[in-house]
């Protein structure tokens, strides 16, 4: 069983297909290095290909700086306005010993020259990269107001080879495709990977014996467990907020799907649906409280939603085109996203879930598995670029779309990590 | 712009309606997606940095097993769009494994449902197993026991044939019948 290595450099790239009209202008200054303690590493264009592919950002070419300044004070906020840049951010890299690296960042507002604020950051050499990506967080909250999501990272299925002999990997890379990292790797179909609340694990399904099991695997260490392999379908898993539990679909022998939960301590497994429709793919609220997810009792898949204390409670939440399916709820739970159904096309859709208004954000013609973004700001998702799948992200406003191409195979079920408190 | 993307999905949609209903059904005569996986299932967890986790994982290899006579080799039905309703053309071959199975007791088979692409990936494991208990109540009404088959659905992860048109699709909505032993 030998080791595989994905090639250090970039694996997946971003492109940034639409961006709003008018992106906000910066100047993203190079920071001052720690030579040779930083490893080569280039902060400041990190974080400039981090806002830019945002699609929010616009940032001043380097060859245009007449100066390059590391500290605020030195700054010259009316030069840099001139240039057409709204804000400055400079910083330094610094090596207070060994094995230690001190990130420093300031955001300097070039309208009234003050300084909007700072951050401090320790790293050592293998965390630098995610830094900056938290470099690009602070700036993105600084301006926009809403928590940014570079330094989180992204779970994804990718497939080489032609049909019907593919092999499958379940891979996890940063939320820019970089330090891609195989985490599993399959001549069987690998699905559904799906965080937990507090990002040690990912659950998914595995095909490896011929039959469907749902297994969690320590994403550090490799460690897992086998949770669910009965007899028939075990599919879909969700973690509970609180990480304890499972929602998950299971047939038993005589194949109707329902929705159940499973204790992950106990091992206790207790029924939510009982309908002889398919009942499937189940995401949870963000307060625990009830379970969203596809079933198609009147007909074609729509979404319904139950009370977990009282199951039976179901209520039918979607009401569009004759395909509705795959819902996740949004961080803050106010929205759900879905794959429905345009005509022949499959696309991505969010539901405001107080009004019932529905926007539909894609364009292609097979998109599936939307994810949300931990701040809930941009939904990432599968499409086709050509006839190759690829990951493509769209913000949930629909202003900003991004299309990350690769050279890993079709790939699949992109899951975004959740924010680490 | 917008007036664009709705002149392209009108022209892609036609153009998907189109492509529907010339394209020939396969039958059981035609059985080009019927392959039976050998694929030794080896799965692996791997990471050369230590920052992440291996996880090892069983494997099973599995022959081509099961009888070779007459219509017993093929083991393909195909279905139509969003339907697990059984073609009656696939009777006679259904029989002809029933009747296997029923008087060779020690026999077992899996039967693996599958979908086309379309459409969400877990609700099609949800439809691709509706298409394997079409073909496992058909066997257990000719006197199957329940001990011998077990189902799997892979949805449309598990193609027979790679593409993205019709005939691609009508042949990977399909049940395989894999004899066990």
């Amino acid at each position: 069983m030998g080791l595989v290595s994905l090639p250090a450099r970039a694996e997946l790239q971003v492109n940034v297909t639409q961006g709003v009209t008018d992106p906000i202008p910066i100047a993203i200054v190079p920071f001052a290095r720690a030579v040779p303690a930083d490893g080569g590493m280039d902060i400041a264009a990190v974080v400039q290909r981090d806002l830019e592919s945002s699609g929010r950002f616009r940032a001043m070419q380097r060859r245009d700086m007449l100066s390059t300044p590391t500290r605020p004070a030195d700054v010259q906020a009316a030069d840099w306005k001139a240039a057409g840049n709204d804000y400055v951010l400079v910083g330094r890299v610094t090596a207070p010993s060994a094995s230690e690296l001190d990130i420093e960042c300031d955001l300097v507002n070039t309208l009234t020259g003050q300084r909007v604020g700072g951050k401090r950051f320790v790293a050592n050499s293998s965390s630098l990269r995610n830094a900056a990506h938290m470099v690009s967080d602070f700036v993105y909250e600084a301006i926009l107001g809403v928590r940014g999501a570079f330094a989180t990272r992204i779970a994804y299925i990718a497939v080489q080879g032609q049909a019907p002999s593919q092999h499958f990997q379940l891979i996890v890379a940063d939320s820019d495709g970089e330090s891609p990292k195989v985490i599993l790797e399959s001549a069987q179909p690998i699905m559904s990977p799906a965080w937990s609340p507090d990002d040690q694990w990912l659950a998914y399904v595995s095909f490896e014996n011929r039959l469907s099991g749902i297994y969690i695997q320590r994403v550090r260490t490799g460690e897992r467990r086998l949770v669910s392999q009965r007899a028939g379908v075990n599919q879909a898993p969700a973690f509970s907020p609180d990480g304890t539990r499972l929602a998950l679909t299971l047939s038993g022998s005589g194949g109707n799907l329902d929705i159940w939960l499973l204790d992950l301590a106990t091992q206790q497994l207790t029924r939510l649906t009982d309908d002889p429709a398919v009942d499937t793919e189940p995401s949870w609220s963000p307060d625990g409280k009830s379970i969203y997810f596809t079933s198609d009792r009147a007909g074609g898949p729509q979404i319904y939603k139950l009370d977990i204390a009282n199951p039976r409670r179901v209520q039918r939440v979607s009401f569009g085109s004759g395909y509705v399916a795959r819902p996740r709820v949004s961080p803050d739970g106010s929205k759900i996203a879905f794959v429905t159904r345009e005509g022949g096309n499959y696309r991505i859709a969010v539901q405001d879930l107080a009004s019932g208004t529905v926007s539909v954000l894609s364009r292609g013609s097979l998109d599936e598995s939307p994810s949300f973004a931990p701040n809930g700001a941009t939904i990432i998702y599968a499409g086709r670029d050509g006839a190759i799948g690829t990951l493509q992200s769209v913000s949930v406003d629909g202003l900003v779309s991004q299309r990350l191409t690769s050279s890993q195979g079709e790939l699949r079920e992109p899951a975004w990590e959740p924010f680490q408190h | 712009m917008h007036k664009n993307v709705l002149v392209w999905v009108v022209v892609l949609g036609t153009a998907l309606f189109a492509g529907c209903s010339h394209k020939p059904k396969p039958t059981p005569a035609s059985t080009a997606g019927s392959t039976i996986p050998t694929d030794q299932s080896q799965t692996s967890g791997a990471d050369a940095s230590g920052a992440y986790g291996a996880a090892v994982a069983n494997g099973s290899g599995e022959g081509v097993a099961g009888p070779m006579a007459g219509q017993l080799k093929n083991r393909t039905i195909y279905f139509d769009f969003d339907s697990s309703e059984i073609r009656p053309d696939y009777n006679a071959l259904i029989t002809a494994h029933a009747h296997y199975l029923a008087s060779n007791a020690s026999i077992r088979v899996r039967i693996e449902g599958n979908t086309d692409e379309r459409g969400s990936r877990e609700y099609n494991i949800g439809l691709g197993e509706r298409r394997a208990q079409a073909l496992r109540r058909a066997l257990l009404l000719q006197g199957v026991a329940e001990s011998q088959i077990t189902t799997v659905s892979y949805g449309e992860e598990r193609p027979a044939v790679t593409g993205h048109t019709e005939d691609a699709w009508s042949r990977n909505r399909r049940d395989e019948l894999v004899y066990l032993n």
